[in-house]
Formats: structure tokens, sequence, C-alpha cells
């Protein structure tokens, strides 16, 4: 059952890692705006000139 | 003048291809589409020029009208105001946030992120959508500050620049903090859930071995949630002790310290597992509450003063030069000039020009005012002619308009809203230590060990939390709810307070009328072929008067006009049909009359004077049935700073007579509201302009009514877009209704608490009590609260 000490550094280890990654996409910037993003994904690349009469 | 208003009107009005508003009959051609002015058409050659007709393709319509043109941006050019304005700049490139309220769809967000198509020089440029601002990284050497807000200005989205960089404060408030907290808290939550379980569960035997083992690592988890997570409580806990307050963070904090202390004692001497658990948990959703208060659904400001309203720069004129210097350099004794559109930064003495000045925002008299040289002009009046020349006799901060905000009234007296949770709090926290200490003191005598069981047990179970969750979660649903119903409050003590309020003033001209569209009646006779004579003059002139003339008038025929004449100001003139007609104020047809009505247009035919058009604003939709619902529970005033002309209008939707006061200044409301409260009045005020903000400030709770909740307002509690004004009673009754959610969900909260209680005081509370009572209580609470919000919303027709 030792084994149990090393399995929950692992998960402990883990779940740090994920905090970590949250704390750096916070600190990015990635939540300040989480609107804006979702309209500017529609945008097509580019429409090759379109209707030019 | 019956026949004008059935004659039927038969051509179908075209729609501006950029803006979608009605073309009116002259309007522009341009590659097949048709636009209602010039502006927008110009915008649309621009858009095309450089291929960014995409614009159109992803909204109908997406612009917004162009037809009001008359800013100078010189003062850009000065090195000193730039650099107040940029928040970045190094040799090549320049970084600049930029707030524009007309961003409002997705083809405003395509254009404004292709400015690089229209002028290389500009590396990037981002939206934040929601706060309708912009971020420009642009080459300055290549590209001046100037050119780039001329280029924004000239595609239809002009940014707004002030002096109190709403910008720069708006980025300040961050949830960011409040975030992290949470997850630091949500991260060691659920660790330390899983490390207890086992302890809930019973181990085995063998398995003994990790019971020391888990209560170590669940202390070690507990230090960041105590000290980094927690700490606000803590702070805010002290900090009112020592002000002799005792608000929630009270108890709160002394329960997560009892909690923290207690564990640490039970695993350090291996007498039990410890309140880790429901520490964490309790911290947790303790912030979660704490941010739902404080998110906002929205980005406006209510903090604004007269610096937002106010230009950042004045154009001065030194030795017959201009020269554009920044506001806060503008001294007594200087020359300005006022363009058209301007707005008057400081008290002065008109030197030069002709100046009719628009104070309506500042005064409440909707009538422009006329100046004769030499004569005084405060501060805050907008002129609506030729440019003028003004000497400066005081400092900005010294004249009569900011003399307003500064009032000593205010000074050092911060509006202060009592909301429940504080009130109760004050005894919660008596009740809770008297419950503690009575209950260790008659362990004390009985069995010693129980005596501190019972004493922390007590603190713990009882620790607030369901009551400290009701209040953040009802009040902010209502303001999500009234937010979809365009009204806007500052924050969620607001709802608490709209529900104590028995007096409502109204400020008149722009709260109770509408934005536009006018009564128009006509004083006289006229002949069909006279009314195409006006008409057809009218019509040549791009006033609102003369706007709305013609589409009240709904003439079809039209005669061509030659010798046009419009005099700003005072008329227009032209010869129609060989006959001089000309239309305009009193002086300008050079009658004399005894009414001395501003919302009055003379019409003269030849020789002869015809009659008289009357423009009176509209009331908003609704207003008489709004005014009879809220009278018969509240009590009614109504301010203006007009004449008193349109008593008489109003007194059939306005039955209060006594209650209608006319001519007030910004000062007589002011003292108007103070007098209300000192007979113990709780004053609900509603206005929209600087003359109200003095007003907005000293009632209870000040609600500035706007029809563009982009445009600049007074500070206040609340903004409440036009749109949304029938509905107040409705907005009145939800703020009760929460009110009630709130009672109800503090007796909920309190029977768990009792449950909890009953145990603790025996000095029989196991920590499963505790995880198992504090996550139920909590959940109960935030359901409740919700559905019930919801429902009151339904019932009260807000959804």
């Amino acid at each position: 059952m030792n084994i149990l000490y090393f399995l929950i550094g692992c998960s402990v280890f883990l779940a740090l890692i994920f905090l970590l990654a949250f704390f750096w996409a916070m600190k990015n910037g990635q939540n300040d705006d989480t609107y804006t993003p979702s309209v500017r994904i529609l945008f097509d690349d580019e429409i090759p000139n379109e209707n030019k009469k | 003048m019956d026949n004008l208003n059935t004659q039927d009107q038969t051509e179908t009005l075209t729609q501006c291809f950029h803006c979608g508003n009605d073309c009116l009959d002259e309007h522009y051609h341009y590659d097949e589409k048709d636009f209602c002015c010039i502006g927008c058409q110009s915008v649309y050659t621009i858009l095309s020029e450089n291929q960014l007709c995409n614009y159109y393709s992803y909204n109908t319509n997406p612009g917004k009208t162009q037809d009001s043109k008359a800013a100078h941006y010189d003062y850009l050019d000065e090195p000193k105001i730039a650099a107040s304005l940029l928040d970045f700049s190094d040799e090549n490139v320049s970084i600049i946030t930029l707030y524009i309220p007309a961003i409002h769809c997705s083809s405003c967000l395509w254009l404004l992120e292709h400015l690089y198509k229209i002028n290389p020089s500009i590396v990037n440029s981002r939206i934040d959508f929601l706060k309708k601002q912009v971020v420009i990284t642009f080459k300055h050497k290549e590209f001046s500050l100037r050119e780039l807000i001329g280029m924004l200005g000239a595609i239809g989205y002009e940014p707004v620049i002030s002096l109190q960089d709403v910008v720069k404060e708006q980025n300040k408030v961050s949830d960011r903090d409040i975030i992290k907290k949470i997850a630091v808290a949500g991260f060691c939550f659920g660790n330390v859930m899983l490390l207890s379980f086992p302890e809930y569960f019973g181990m085995a035997a063998f398995e003994h071995q990790f019971k020391t083992f888990f209560g170590w690592l669940n202390l070690v988890f507990a230090i960041p949630v105590v000290f980094y997570s927690g700490r606000d409580y803590f702070i805010s806990a002290w900090k009112n002790l020592r002000n002799k307050v005792l608000n929630l963070d009270f108890p709160l904090a002394l329960g997560i310290a009892v909690m923290f202390i207690r564990s640490i004692y039970e695993i350090l001497s291996g007498t039990g597992a410890g309140f880790v658990d429901t520490l964490c948990g309790l911290v947790f959703f303790l912030l979660i509450g704490k941010w739902v208060q404080q998110r906002t659904y929205h980005h406006l400001s209510f903090e604004r003063d007269y610096r937002s309203y106010f230009p950042v720069a004045v154009t001065l004129i030194s030795e017959g030069i201009e020269k554009p210097i920044p506001m806060d350099e503008l001294k007594v004794g200087d020359r300005i000039l006022i363009r058209n559109n301007e707005i008057i930064p400081a008290d002065t003495i008109l030197m030069k020009g002709d100046a009719v000045i628009d104070f309506s925002f500042v005064t409440g008299e909707s009538a422009p005012v006329q100046k004769v040289l030499g004569e005084m002009v405060y501060a805050g009046g907008r002129q609506i002619n030729e440019a003028i020349e003004l000497e400066v006799i005081k400092p900005v901060s010294q004249s009569y308009l900011t003399s307003l905000w500064n009032n000593e009234a205010f000074e050092g007296k911060k509006k202060k809203i009592d909301t429940f949770s504080d009130t109760i709090s004050r005894y919660f926290s008596v009740a809770l230590l008297l419950v503690a200490f009575g209950s260790a003191a008659f362990w004390m005598f009985e069995d010693s060990a129980k005596a501190w069981q019972s004493f922390t047990a007590v603190l713990i179970i009882a620790c607030p939390c369901a009551l400290a969750l009701s209040s953040p979660f009802t009040l902010s649903a209502v303001l999500s709810i009234f937010d979809k119903n365009k009204f806007y409050l500052k924050n969620t003590a607001v709802v608490e307070q709209i529900a104590r309020i028995n007096t409502l003033v109204f400020d008149k001209t722009g709260t109770i009328t509408a934005p536009e569209g006018f009564r128009i009646s006509f004083e006289g006779d006229l002949s069909h072929e006279e009314q195409c004579m006006i008409s057809s003059l009218a019509r040549n002139s791009g006033h609102p008067l003369s706007r709305e003339l013609v589409k009240w008038m709904k003439i079809n025929e039209y005669f061509t006009v030659s010798s046009y004449q419009e005099i700003p100001g005072k008329g227009i003139e032209g010869l129609v049909n060989n006959k001089m007609v000309r239309i305009g104020s009193a002086s300008f047809i050079n009658i004399k009359t005894e009414k001395k009505d501003t919302g009055t247009v003379y019409i003269q035919i030849g020789e002869h004077y015809a009659g008289y058009f009357s423009f009176r604003q509209r009331w908003r939709p609704g207003l008489k049935e709004l005014f009879t619902q809220l009278g018969s529970k509240l009590n009614m005033h109504l301010l203006s700073g007009d004449q008193d002309s349109e008593r008489d209008f109003l007194l059939p939707s306005f039955p209060w007579e006594d209650q209608m006061h006319f001519k007030q200044s910004p000062q007589d409301k002011l003292n108007y509201i103070s007098a209300l409260q000192q007979k113990n009045n709780k004053v609900m005020m509603l206005g929209d302009g600087l003359n109200d903000a003095g007003a907005l400030k000293q009632s209870d709770l000040g609600i500035a009514v706007t029809d563009n909740i982009n445009n600049f307002s007074p500070g206040c509690d609340a903004i409440l877009d036009g749109a949304g004004f029938v509905k107040l009673p409705n907005f009145i009754q939800q703020a009760k209704d929460a009110v009630k959610v709130i009672h109800i969900s503090f007796g909920i909260s309190t029977i768990y608490n009792a449950v909890g209680l009953f145990f603790a005081v025996q000095g029989l509370l196991s920590p499963l009590y505790a995880a198992i009572l504090m996550p139920l209580s909590t959940v109960t609470i935030i359901s409740f609260t919700s559905i019930a919000t919801h429902m009151f919303a339904r019932k009260n027709k807000l959804t």
C-alpha cells in the first residue's frame, strides 16, 4: 500500500500543474475579454473581391 | 390644418445603405446605392476604395448616421496632450486605447480590426466588444495620432476623448485577483475533500498509517486557503472592529480562524480529523459569492463628473495665432476660440461673434440662449452658431458648473447604503458570541474538555456562510434581470435601496420627454398652396425643427425655391412662387408677440404674417399610466428648469399640482431634495442633465435617464435607458420582492444554523456533520434565491 504515497504525490503534482496553467492564462489576459473572440471567429478570412460593381 | 394630417403619404421611403435611416426627399445616390446624407456616402466611398465592403455583408445597414460632423482634432498634435492619451510609445510605434461608443455589431468589429487595409501604418487593432474599446498600435512617424483619430471619425467611429480618462479608469477595475483566490481555494478544496473521504467512511485497521499522512497533507492545503484566499476576511473584520462596527466578515473570519486552529490542534495531537474540509469549502463558496456580487454585466461609468463632459483641449488665441492647449493650462485672461458645436469650458465673457448657446444640459432649459458682446457666458453651454471668441474670467475648476459638483454639502460625506446583511450581522455576531460563551461556561463546570469543544463547535457551525451568500446571489440575479431590461445599476446595494424608496422626484426635459419628435400645432389659417410653399422652403434647411416640420406636413408637391438663405439661430427665407416666405423666430419675422415661448416658429408669406407653429416636446409613451401607477403608492414630485408654459399640458397626467415646480435652478433642485429628506423621506431622483447632477448626488438614489447609454450622463447610482422608462413600477416591485427573497433565505439559513447549534452546544459536533451541513445549506440557498428571484421577475414581467 505504500504505492499510495507515490500516487497521491503524482495527483497533487498534476493538479498543481493545472493550477499554474490557469494562473498563466489569467496573467496573459485570456479571461479579460470573453465575448469578442466568439464574434471574431465567425469572420471569413477574406472574401475575394466581392460584389464590386 | 386637419387636411394636412389626412393626406396620405404616397412615396415609399428608401433606406440609407449605410445607416438604415429613412432617406428624406433629397438623398444621395452613389454606386447604385442610396444614402441619407453626404456623411454616410463618404464613409461608403472610403470603405469601397479600400476593398472593405465586407463591412456591409455581415449586417444590413451597420453604420450610424453621419449627419453631424464638426470636430477639430488639432490639439492632438500637441506632444503633451498626445502623451497623456497614449498607453505606450517608443521610437517607432505607439499604442492607444480608445473608447468608441458607436461599436455595436459584428461589422464594426470586422472593420475596426481591418484598419490596416485603409492605412498600412496601422500595425494592429483589437476590439474589446463589450467595453466598446479598441486598442490600436500604429507607427506614429508615418501616421500621427491626429490623422488616426480623423480617419476613425471619417469612417464613422469617432472615439470619445475626455479629460477624465474613462478608458484608463475602467481598465483598473479587474477581477483577476479574486479569481486567483477562488482558483487556489477550489484547488485546495478538491484535494482536501479527496483526502478526507477515507476518514468519513471509516478506515480499516491496516489503513491507519495513512491517517496522519492525510491529516498533515490537509493542513498543508489549508495554509494557502486561510492566508491567501481568506486573507481579506481577516483584514476587513479587523478594520471594522477598529471602527467599532460588527459586519458579517467578523463571524466569518472568526469561523475560519477557529476551524484552522482546532484542525491544527486535532491533527497534531492525533485526537481527530479536523475541519479542513469544511474550512476550504467555506472559503471557496464565500469567494464565489463575493465574485458574483462584484461582477458587472456592463461597462458603464457611474462616476463621471464635469471632467468627462469637457473636451481635452481648447483653442487659445494668443497674438492672433490659434493654438490648442490642454484644458488644465487654461488661465484667467486667456482668449479662447469656440467653434460651432464645441463646449464652453470655463466662465467667460463674450468678446467677438454671435453667440447662441444651448444650455439644455446644464440648466434643463431647452431653448438656446442668445448672448451679446460683453455678456457673461457660463461654462457648460454648447455654441450652436458660428465660431466665437471668449475671454476666461474664472479658472475651469471654479466655474459655476464645476461648483455644482464640488458642492460643500458633499465634502467628506459618502453615500453609504445600509444593506440588510450589514444590519442583521450586528445582531448575529452578538448572538453568536453569547451562545458560544454560554455553552462554554455551562460545560466548564461539568466537563472542562467539552467546554473547549463546544465553544469552537458553535463558532464553526454558526459561521454564516449561507447568510453571506443569500444577498449576493439574490441581488446579482436582480442586477442581471434589470440589465436585460435596460436598467443598469452601479452595484448590488442599489437594489435594496430601491426597495426603500417612498418619494419620487422627476426632472422634466429629457427625463419624461421623448428624445425626438414634437407635438406640432398651428395657429392661423393657411391655404393648401401656402402650406406647399412653407414645406418647399423648409425642406431646404437641415435645422431639426425644419425637418420635423416637413415630416409633419406631409406635402408631396414642391415649388422651386430661389434666393434661399438660412440665418443660423434665427430662421430661413426664400422666394417661392414669387413670394418671399420667411420662417423663423419672432425677431426674425419682426413681429411683436407677448408669448415668450421658445418652441414657436413664425411664418411670414409675402408681406403678411400668417401664424405660427408651436413645437412641444412629446412625452414618453405611457407616461400617464406610469404616473397613475406610481402615484398610488409613492409621493410624486416634478422639478423643471424650464418656464412653466408646459404646466397645463402636464396636469392631466401629473395631477399633483402643488408638487410640480418650474424654473428650478440646479441649486433649487438640490435644496428641494434635502428638504424632502429632512421629513424622513427616502427620495429617488430621476434626471438626465448636468443641472440634475447635484440633486442626483443628494438624493438617496439618483437615476440618470438617457436615451443613449453611451452618451455622457452625470454621476449617479443607476442609469436607466429611455426604452426601459415605462417599466419603472416593475423595477421597484422587483426590488421589493428581492428583499423579500433575502429575508426568506435568511430564515432558511437560520434553521440550518439552529440544527447545527443543537449538536454543537452538546459538544457532539463531528467533522462529518459540518462537512455535510455547510455545503447542503449553501446549495439550498443558492438554488432558492436564483429560482425565487426569477419567478418574481416573471411575475413582474421583467423577463
